[in-house]
């Protein structure tokens, strides 16, 4: 198997938890891993990605080359068009819907939501407020992540676990309301893709 | 032993100079370097061990401490940015020069395409200017492995070692696995202690003996495990290929590059191999990430006329680092059709925090400074930099750590007034103090905002060097106590803050306003600890 991932989002908002869960499945079913990050200045509220790679057989480059990516995971609508040219033709954009506005110059947001479902496979959903409704907005990334994990090249069940390994030592009550979050973003992609 | 970890290509450093016997690291904290310090703070060995790991004031005193710690025979490391080596450059060269006792590597982590920096510049440089090892990993493996073999070669010719990272390296993971583990070196002096006085006649024996020394330095080269020679059928082309470039090459060829590659992880430059390629091919390849240093080397280096291919002639991008897709047009390949860029998506650059203290600094100083016809504001590195973007478009000038109040102080003497210096807490400790003399001898008209965040803030919250003692260190310069003033930047307090600017500012001299409130990422992980 090989999964090629662009995670991307305005800094702060959790996308290197997303790829922290997936990489450490990732590990565990003995996988080759890849991930080159954003750190620094470009954190400060400015655009963020990390390329990351996972596959059965050892990866040579950190960078995913233009459209070789099979998978755009993003916490922003705006940012998940930012990395369009990575994506495969046949690959899957999962996006949040809801804009983080903190430019003067926004695009409208109907425009990049038309642009968004023109593609021939994409997935997307408003986290935010389901992340609110099922368990804490702090979660928003972790329901994300459900709605990515059909697309991951990973069972479900080794993501959902990696979960517990990664949140375990934040205790019992944090643990349960990320898979919480997780399994509502799982149901929606389920939706999604029968559609 | 052989346990498998994922780690950052600064973890993977990191984590190889702890096994290795390290017994000190020194640095002060630059973006893509900061987290080889930073893991080695917090690594159950490196505590249990006692390893010293605290932050130096600047990259200059962070060098010479390491060099102290390998005077008394025991192993050491300096880790910084590559800007923070021309701040560490005198004692890097001459650390060339004294030798070394225990083994001692620098690290240096450059930033080719400027993620996070104001130039591009290539450490290699530095090592061939130094005349000493250099070591480049491909992979966070190499990486880790490289630091225990630097420590031996250093130790083995008493020399200091470059390790050379690049952002890409240095802030991406892969499963690292793991070797022995290695004791600390006993203290021991140095067996020749007349050579690290570097009086003239002294230098100019060492000069000598390090001179000598390149041609075993080469030949650890020519041997290396890190240089590798791969065939292929095809010789119409040879590629060398450095470092972590290496890997964005072979992502063309899966099943093996069709052409000889040659893979430099370790200089000087092997020069038999590279002669071997260039007589074997008809033309050659360089791809290296940073400034063309191989490239303009080897055109130096070949006897025989061919044709050399890379940055210096425009098959590969002049600037900016390489990816897999720029070198694409060099390898003969095409890039597939993809999807166009969206033409909705606009830049989201960077922004200083909603509730950040030097919102609140700018605003004020803004306001006053509309008050005067030509005021100008000369900054300095820090989050504050991005004072420069909308909605403050603030600051003139940005330079280097601690220029801010040294060029304010040159263009007073110029005749500039109001001449006013933004520089933030960190920073004024690490090159900021001198110049503050500089201004307070001749008693410049220059205002100087220390803006305190009680952290070095954009490096992610490592400690700062001054905090709680700013107005006591200007003090101590010579700056007049009635003209070191403290205050909160917050909303409420901007009159305030505005009066003091402006008293400030029609005083004749030197006077430092320290607008102080703590910065809000630190101060959100201490309310929730």
């Amino acid at each position: 198997m090989r999964t090629d991932i662009i995670l991307s989002g305005v800094g702060g908002q959790g996308i290197l938890s997303i790829a922290t869960i997936i990489g450490a499945a990732a590990i565990k079913e003995g996988l080759y891993i890849k991930q080159a990050e954003v750190h620094g200045m470009s954190q400060r509220g400015g655009d963020v990605q990390s390329n990351l790679r996972i596959s059965s057989e050892p990866i040579a480059s950190d960078l995913i080359p233009l459209g070789k990516a099979d998978l755009i995971i993003s916490l922003e609508p705006m940012e998940a068009l930012r990395y369009l040219p990575y994506l495969r033709k046949e690959g899957w954009l999962i996006t949040n819907t809801v804009p983080f506005v903190n430019i003067p110059n926004y695009p409208e947001e109907t425009g990049l939501m038309d642009r968004i479902h023109s593609l021939s496979h994409s997935v997307s959903i408003d986290v935010d407020s389901i992340a609110r409704s099922v368990a804490s907005p702090r979660a928003a990334n972790i329901v994300l992540l459900g709605a990515a994990s059909p697309f991951l090249g990973i069972e479900v069940e080794k993501i959902e676990e990696s979960i517990r390994t990664v949140f375990g030592r934040k205790g019992e009550a944090v643990v349960e309301m990320n898979q919480k979050a997780f399994r509502a973003g799982l149901e929606i992609a389920e939706q999604s893709i029968k559609k | 032993m052989g346990e498998k970890q994922l780690l950052l290509g600064d973890e993977a450093v990191a984590l190889g100079a702890i096994h290795a016997g390290l017994s000190g690291v020194y640095a002060y904290p630059g973006t893509p370097s900061t987290e080889i310090t930073e893991f080695i703070q917090n690594h159950p060995l490196a505590v249990e061990r006692k390893i010293h790991s605290n932050w130096s004031s600047n990259e200059k005193t962070a060098m010479e401490s390491a060099l102290g710690m390998s005077y008394m025979g025991k192993r050491a490391m300096v880790c910084m940015k590559h800007v923070g080596m021309n701040v560490a450059a005198d004692a890097f060269v001459n650390s060339a020069m004294t030798g070394t006792n225990g083994g001692l590597i620098v690290v240096v982590a450059d930033d080719p395409s400027m993620h996070s920096s104001q130039n591009e510049q290539d450490s290699r440089f530095y090592g061939k200017f130094a005349m000493i090892p250099i070591f480049e990993p491909s992979s966070q493996q190499e990486a880790y492995r490289m630091m225990a073999d630097a420590f031996d070669l250093s130790e083995r010719y008493k020399v200091p070692v470059l390790m050379r990272m690049v952002t890409r390296m240095a802030h991406s993971r892969a499963v690292v696995k793991t070797g022995t583990i290695r004791d600390m070196n006993p203290m021991s002096y140095p067996s020749n202690p007349g050579d690290w006085v570097l009086m003239p006649a002294v230098a100019r024996k060492r000069n000598v003996h390090l001179i000598t020394m390149q041609q075993d330095f080469l030949e650890e080269s020519e041997k290396s495990m890190y240089n590798k020679m791969e065939d292929g059928a095809d010789t119409s082309l040879g590629i060398i290929a450095c470092g972590i470039v290496y890997n964005y090459l072979m992502e063309h060829f899966k099943e093996g590059c069709p052409y000889p590659v040659l893979k430099v992880a370790q200089y000087p430059l092997p020069v038999k191999a590279i002669r071997q390629l260039a007589k074997r091919c008809d033309s050659l390849l360089v791809l290296e990430d940073g400034q063309p240093v191989v490239e303009e080397m080897i055109r130096g280096v070949l006897e025989q006329g061919i044709v050399v291919k890379g940055r210096l002639t425009g098959e590969v991008p002049r600037t900016g680092e390489l990816t897999p897709d720029n070198i694409v047009a060099a390898l003969g390949l095409k890039n597939e059709e993809v999807y166009p860029a969206c033409e909705l998506v606009v830049p989201r650059p960077p922004a200083l925090c909603q509730g950040c203290g030097h919102r609140d600094m700018y605003g004020a100083l803004n306001e006053v400074l509309r008050e005067y016809e030509n005021g100008r504001v000369f900054s300095d590195i820090g989050c504050y930099t991005l004072g420069f973007l909308p909605p403050y478009r603030a600051i003139h000038s940005v330079v280097d750590m601690g220029a801010s109040i040294t060029m304010a102080k040159g263009a007073a003497d110029a005749g500039q007034f109001p001449s006013v210096a933004v520089i933030g807490d960190s920073t004024f400790t690490h090159s900021g103090m001198t110049g503050l003399l500089d201004a307070v001898n001749e008693q410049s008209n220059i205002t100087i905002l220390i803006s305190d965040n009680l952290t070095t803030g954009m490096t992610g919250g490592q400690d700062s060097a001054g905090t709680g003692r700013l107005e006591s260190i200007c003090r101590g310069i010579g700056v007049k106590p009635e003209h070191i003033r403290v205050v909160v930047p917050l909303p409420k307090n901007m009159e305030e803050m505005k009066n003091m600017i402006r008293e400030e500012i029609n005083y004749q001299g030197v006077s430092v306003i320290i607008p102080r409130r703590e910065c809000i990422q630190t101060a959100r992980r201490h309310n929730k600890k």
